[in-house]
């Protein structure tokens, strides 16, 4: 039996397509994959989430031991302020990535993925019984949506009091949004400005409705998961499961920016520090096909005829209209400008590796 | 609801076929469309390639999936939609029309009565859905 969440009937009602995502039964579509895309890039989209994980660390030692379990330095994090991190294994190995919010110096909020959020649960509390620190899986207690695309903020503005241009990038804020008690975090996964809301799952279909409503004439889509997923792939964010997971660590993920070795030992960090002092054999690189035939997971890549690697996560990029990909290559073929060759159904079709992100947003005072 | 015009003929890999003498023409249904989502690119045969039943001769792109396309019976590709090569999104559009793919030389008309009819398809169809 799926799972659903508690803006199932709402989906149905918008007539979107209902797909089996890691057990849950989310909508892939409303409108269409490229609609919904280009409706990000351009205007707003309103993103159900609620299929994420959340688990909250609670007690003395909850800095400590965050400090254990991510590769980021929690140290770092201020009251409300948001930390993209991973959780690795004894490995240096990916189990998860996750987003962590500092409630305050004893309490913090993870966001982590939907597939991975009971073995993380698992993972996290093993490590938090021994410390002293209290972990609650909080998921089902959660409703998420994400508001995203350059004119979120007016949407949501026009639905709260508060000055929502007072959250930083990574940063969150209690808000409260048409009535309704909220967290709001700027933080996304589509490369544009936005924000991500934890409510209350009473609350969710009230929300939801009332930005749709509001966001209407601004330009606003409901968006599926598929151009979710069109979306972080332009903006070259990783997607657990296909760029990342427990064989692979973070360096060769291309997120050594969240591994902080100098904060100290934590799970994993030995063999990240060795790696980085070695030199990596491997590592997750971007690439552009030179044809009109999409890349997709899985379809191999070769050099010169020698298979080499197999795309990670591949599609067609509806904002650039081009088909673009991820893949994991032996460190001397990673140069920009390399010619790859993707095996699309027997046929060798030219590929070139190509600087990551695909896109980056303008920035609002560039 | 999926639009079946009642004048083409049907398989269960969700293609139609369009018979006019011992050529016929060959796109996928509404319903198949509907399923794929944007179409972003459609892998055609080349003239003269010849196909038996059920082969898959080319393939469609959308966003999320790629999906094979197949032979409703045996023939030689005379004419391929080049258009869909610019504007692959009249497959969305007009599945029955200007997203035509192929037309084919049939080398045995007869193979067109094991089709399914546009209420057999139809019927098939909601089998599909009630699974």
């Amino acid at each position: 039996m799926l799972k659903r969440t508690p803006l199932y009937e709402s989906h149905a009602s918008l007539g979107a397509r209902l797909v089996d995502f890691a057990g849950w039964e989310m909508p892939v579509q409303y409108s269409g994959p490229i609609a919904e895309h280009l409706a990000v890039r351009e205007a707003a989209g309103l993103f159900d989430v609620s299929h994420m994980g959340e688990v909250e660390v609670v007690g003395e030692g909850a800095l400590e031991l965050l400090q254990n379990l991510t590769t980021n330095d929690v140290s770092k994090l201020a009251d409300n302020q948001v930390q993209y991190s991973a959780l690795t294994n004894p490995q240096g190995g990916v189990i998860d990535d996750l987003l962590v919010y500092r409630i305050n110096a004893t309490h913090f909020l993870l966001v982590v993925n939907a597939g991975n959020s009971d073995g993380d649960y698992d993972w996290i509390k093993d490590h938090a019984d021994k410390a002293g620190v209290t972990a609650y899986n909080l998921s089902s207690a959660y409703a998420l949506l994400a508001l995203q695309g350059p004119r979120s903020e007016e949407i949501l503005q026009g639905l709260s009091d508060h000055m929502l241009d007072r959250i930083p990038y990574y940063w969150s804020q209690r808000v409260h949004i048409d009535g309704v008690d909220t967290r709001v975090s700027r933080t996304g996964y589509t490369g544009e400005d936005g924000f991500e809301i934890l409510c209350s799952p009473e609350n969710a279909r009230h929300l939801w409705n009332r930005l749709l409503i509001t966001g209407r004439d601004l330009g606003l889509l409901p968006c599926g998961l598929a151009a979710r997923n069109t979306l972080r792939l332009e903006a070259a964010f990783r997607l657990w499961g296909h760029d990342m997971d427990e064989s692979t660590t973070p360096l060769e993920a291309g997120l050594g920016w969240i591994v902080k070795l100098q904060k100290g030992n934590f799970i994993g960090g030995d063999v990240l520090a060795g790696q980085k002092a070695k030199g990596l054999s491997r590592k997750l690189v971007g690439f552009e096909m030179q044809d009109r035939a999409p890349a997709r997971d899985g379809y191999k890549v070769k050099i010169g005829g020698v298979e080499i690697g197999s795309v990670a996560s591949g599609s067609p990029a509806p904002y650039l209209k081009k088909n673009i990909g991820l893949v994991y290559l032996p460190i001397e073929h990673t140069a920009i400008g390399t010619e790859l060759a993707i095996d699309i159904r027997g046929r060798d079709v030219p590929a070139r590796i190509v600087e990551t992100p695909f896109y980056t947003r303008k920035k609002k005072f560039d | 609801m999926a639009n079946t015009p009642e004048d083409l003929s049907y398989t269960k890999d969700h293609e139609w076929l369009r018979v006019k003498g011992k050529s016929a023409t060959v796109g996928i249904t509404d319903h198949a469309q509907k399923q794929l989502g944007d179409v972003v690119y459609v892998e055609l045969p080349k003239i003269g390639d010849r196909f038996e039943t059920s082969e898959p001769f080319g393939s469609v792109e959308s966003v999320k999936a790629v999906s094979e396309i197949y032979m409703p019976v045996t023939g030689t590709v005379v004419e391929v939609n080049e258009s869909l090569n610019d504007s692959p999104e009249q497959v969305n559009e007009d599945p029955y029309t200007d997203g035509w793919m192929i037309v084919i030389d049939m080398e045995n008309p007869a193979q067109v009565d094991a089709l399914l009819s546009a209420a057999e398809y139809e019927d098939y169809l909601k089998e599909e859905a009630s699974e």
